[in-house]
């Protein structure tokens, strides 16, 4: 008795926390809301089957519960009852995968028109790299870093000259414009999340990854690393600032291309071992 | 099916195998310690695993401690809760419930329910007691190494894991893959045993379709594991000459903190496929003995065959196939070719097929049944709530596209917490229940046992519950502290230490366990041979505690299968697989 109801409780107290607690996904700022659909089917679909299988038990529990005398009834096996059970999940199953996949395929397509923008992470911090008037990122490689090119750009690159080299962990970003972000590690492996936009994927050293979007919120988001990269995995932090085009533009123009960098960094530490 | 008449000794298939030679002990040291007997093997290899298994409770409280209470407490910095994130999973995955359900359960249970005098290779078996003792010790003692155990997460993924940045990056993780090299090869030397005894030394009438279905989940358990481990070792090997050689399997070129490193045109991303080709089936390899044990509580204490025996079988063996190609979805967004993300979501989500069907015969099995509230049948019906709630998140997680806002988010966390680590330990809390009257011949306490479960169920169901919501705010894991973060509310703290004070005493709760095992083995009510009234043929040994050798002079023949409940025309509710056949019954 207390147990089947301890049971059917378990279940109601679980739709009920459901309802009432504080924690949602925060507000989506990108295109991605069909990732957030699929998982509002996948909930209603696998809510309802868990809602269904426990609370069939409580009342089994309750039902057929010993008493004296009794004997359970003998059935091996119900062909038909099974049958169907297996049909009808593997539609369930379907109807859950048919709508991921598709919009999987939509993830991995950036599209043609999208800007591109580089993230690369190191242990423990965001740059960023924006192709410059020609539109253009050059090439690059882990060779080629130093103090004063901690990116790795290729100097021997023209269409790299003209890069824009943002080091200090903010990323700008148009709103309303697809943006390819070309995901590069020079040291452990890193992930570039933002909750809002919904998308993430790993930067692995030794090839570039990439995630796509589209903003959509003018707002101010925090870049987080979701994939553990040593001690300072939290304190691996960047700010992505979504605005319109006029505020993108203005900051756009005052970031230092890669040719400017080189040549201030150099004067720079020319300037601290000859004081 | 076949008619079995009265005299049908010879009805019952042939064993597979004459007698077999037993191995006799001639002094308290090869009785007690090194010790051939597999029963004997079984109970070193589970003390050892519940050993270590309460070094990574606590370590789960160092976790939860911080989680809470971040920087209240002075002995957690972050090199410290890295390492206990690490060896608490490692712990907890490999060398708790692999070695309990396989080396523990598998040893102590298969040569009983198939009738069998003990494992096919006796020494083979005390040998990978042994080397798994000195794989826990390995692992155990990486705490006294200068720079202390690994703290790369117990993926261990490269390059991270043999970098500075990393707690244990220089000895630490020398000695977690030296002992997982040494785990595996014990781990091989009893698999190679369950699944030869399985298949070569089952007894008279004892046909593969009769076998109880903790064999069978023990038994698949095996086989994968015997492909899947190979996975890791070679991950681990390869590994170790990077470190330790500076071989580039894993390393590509790269810069750490401003120093160019020697290593070039390894690939990080092969690392986590070797990783992952034994990760995903070792879930398996957790759950289908799980899955096993709990068909034969429920049928036990329901007292009603298992519904759909044969479906439950080739379920068994469709999600042991399914689960070696599953591996990737533990990859989505690893920046593997994005095109396996559509084949790892299809064969992810058709596992989902024979799994639920596991859910609905075990269900239906409780359909017009005799249920008997019994301590392990509490801890079974525990089992089936938890699954179910944690087999669902898995469809978000499988589903490719749901899991990239989810992957590592706490969501990820309480999914496998709630279907790997809650799931498996109550069914095994529930395992002990039931089979401690036929290891030492007395009851544990009923009262102490149902004051036990309710904590350890409800209590772990609120733990992991509500830490799905914290995932879907978007709370990553493996976050030492979340710092000033803005979409993480206040509110979100509150639940943390609620989490983090349940998590406590559910964890001392775990005294009651204790002290009800310690006590019911001196001052326990006295058994009897067959307590639950069961079917199968561990209960039906001629002596309790089974003698070595396990069935005196003669092996028992099997006329039935080990589900013989409530059988209309039966004297009693059940009959035991070596009963002789009784009038018109058809022998399953």
């Amino acid at each position: 008795m207390l147990v089947a109801l301890a049971f059917a409780l378990v279940v109601l107290a679980s739709l009920a926390f459901h309802v009432a607690n504080p924690w949602r996904a925060t507000p989506i700022a990108s295109n991605w809301g069909f990732i957030d659909d699929t998982m509002a089917l996948t909930f209603w679909i696998t809510s309802g089957g868990f809602v269904a299988v426990i609370l069939f038990v409580a009342y089994c529990l309750y039902r057929f519960r010993h008493r004296p005398g009794q004997r359970a009834h003998y059935e091996p096996e119900n062909k038909k009852v099974e049958a169907w059970l297996a049909i009808v999940t593997t539609i369930a199953v379907a109807i859950l995968l048919a709508p991921g996949l598709k919009v999987w395929g939509q993830y991995i397509s950036a599209p043609k028109d999208a800007m591109e923008v580089e993230a690369v992470g190191a242990q423990w911090s965001w740059s960023f790299r924006l192709p410059g008037a020609d539109g253009k990122l050059g090439s690059t490689d882990v060779r080629f870093i130093d103090d004063v090119n901690s990116l790795g750009v290729n100097p021997a690159d023209p269409n790299g000259r003209d890069d824009l080299i943002v080091a200090d962990s903010e990323l700008h970003l148009p709103v309303g414009k697809p943006v390819k972000v070309l995901l590069r590690s020079i040291d452990v492996l890193h992930d570039f999340y933002v909750p809002q936009i919904r998308a993430k994927m790993d930067l692995v050293p030794g090839i570039v990854t990439f995630l796509w979007f589209t903003p959509t919120l003018i707002g101010e988001y925090e870049i987080l690393c979701a994939a553990f990269c040593g001690v300072g995995h939290p304190q691996m932090r960047g700010r992505l600032i979504v605005e319109a085009e006029t505020d993108y533009a203005k900051w756009l123009a005052a970031q230092q291309t890669f040719e400017q960098s080189r040549k201030s960094d150099a004067s720079q530490s020319k300037h601290v071992s000859n004081p | 099916m076949s008619e079995a008449t009265v005299t049908a000794r010879d009805a019952a298939p042939p064993a597979e195998t004459p007698e077999m030679e037993l191995f006799h002990a001639r002094s308290w040291l090869t009785q007690y310690v090194f010790c051939q007997d597999a029963k004997v093997i079984a109970i070193q290899y589970s003390g050892t695993a519940v050993a270590i298994g309460l070094v990574a409770l606590a370590l789960s409280w160092v976790i939860r401690l911080q989680l809470a209470f971040p920087g209240a407490f002075a002995f957690i910095n972050a090199e410290v809760y890295y390492q206990s994130v690490t060896m608490h999973g490692m712990i907890m995955v490999v060398y708790m419930l692999t070695a309990i359900f396989l080396g523990g359960f598998g040893n102590y249970l298969v040569p009983l329910m198939v009738g069998a005098r003990d494992m096919v290779f006796p020494f083979i078996n005390m040998l990978s007691y042994w080397v798994y003792l000195l794989a826990t010790l390995v692992l155990a003692a990486s705490y006294f190494v200068p720079g202390g155990p690994t703290g790369a997460g117990w993926t261990l993924y490269p390059p991270q894991s043999i970098l500075s940045g990393t707690p244990g990056h220089d000895y630490g993780i020398i000695m977690m893959l030296a002992s997982l090299i040494l785990f595996i090869v014990g781990f091989t030397m009893g698999g190679l045993n369950y699944v030869v005894t399985v298949l070569q030394a089952r007894t008279r009438g004892m046909t593969l379709m009769r076998m109880p279905l903790t064999v069978w989940g023990i038994f698949a358990a095996a086989v994968m594991a015997l492909l899947a481990f190979p996975g890791l070792f070679v991950a681990c090997v390869m590994l170790l000459l990077d470190r330790v050689l500076g071989t580039s399997f894993f390393m590509p070129n790269i810069v750490e903190l401003g120093e160019h490193k020697n290593y070039s045109g390894g690939s990080p991303i092969l690392f986590q496929h070797l990783f992952w080709f034994f990760g995903h089936p070792e879930v398996y390899i957790v759950a289908l003995p799980a899955f096993g044990v709990v068909s034969d509580l429920i049928s036990v204490h329901a007292r009603k065959n298992i519904f759909g025996y044969r479906m439950m079988v080739w379920a068994i063996i469709a999600i042991g196939v399914l689960s070696m190609v599953v591996w990737g979805h533990h990859m989505y967004v690893s920046g593997m070719d994005p095109w396996f993300g559509f084949f790892f979501a299809v064969t992810t989500l058709a596992i989902a097929v024979p799994t639920a069907l596991k859910v609905y015969n075990w269900v239906l099995t409780l359909w017009r049944a005799d249920i008997h509230f019994t301590t392990p049948m509490l801890f079974a019906l525990g089992f089936l709530v938890t699954f179910v709630n944690g087999g669902i998140t898995g469809l978000y997680l499988g589903n490719v596209i749901v899991d990239v806002p989810l992957s590592a988010t706490l969501f990820v966390v309480a999914h496998f917490h709630m279907v790997m680590g809650i799931a498996p330990v109550l069914v095994i809390f529930g395992a002990i229940y039931h089979w401690f009257p036929k290891i030492t011949g007395r009851m544990m306490d009923e009262g102490l046992g149902r004051v036990h479960f309710w904590i350890t169920f409800l209590g772990a169901y609120a733990i992991f519950f509500p830490m799905h919501y914290l995932g879907l705010l978007g709370v990553p894991r493996r976050f030492y502290e979340m710092g000033q973060t803005a979409f993480v509310p206040h509110s979100a703290e509150l639940l943390n230490i609620f989490i983090t004070v349940t998590a406590l005493v559910v964890g001392f709760a775990q005294t009651i366990f204790f002290f009800n095992l310690f006590r019911s083995l001196k001052h326990g009510a006295l058994s009897g041979g067959n307590p639950w009234r069961a079917a199968s043929l561990e209960w039906q040994t001629p002596e309790t505690p089974p003698g070595h050798g396990n069935w005196g002079k003669t092996l028992p023949v099997v006329y039935r299968w080990a589900y013989a409940y409530s059988v209309p025309g039966a004297p009693e509710d059940y009959l035991p697989q070596n009963a002789p056949p009784i009038a018109g019954e058809h022998s399953q």
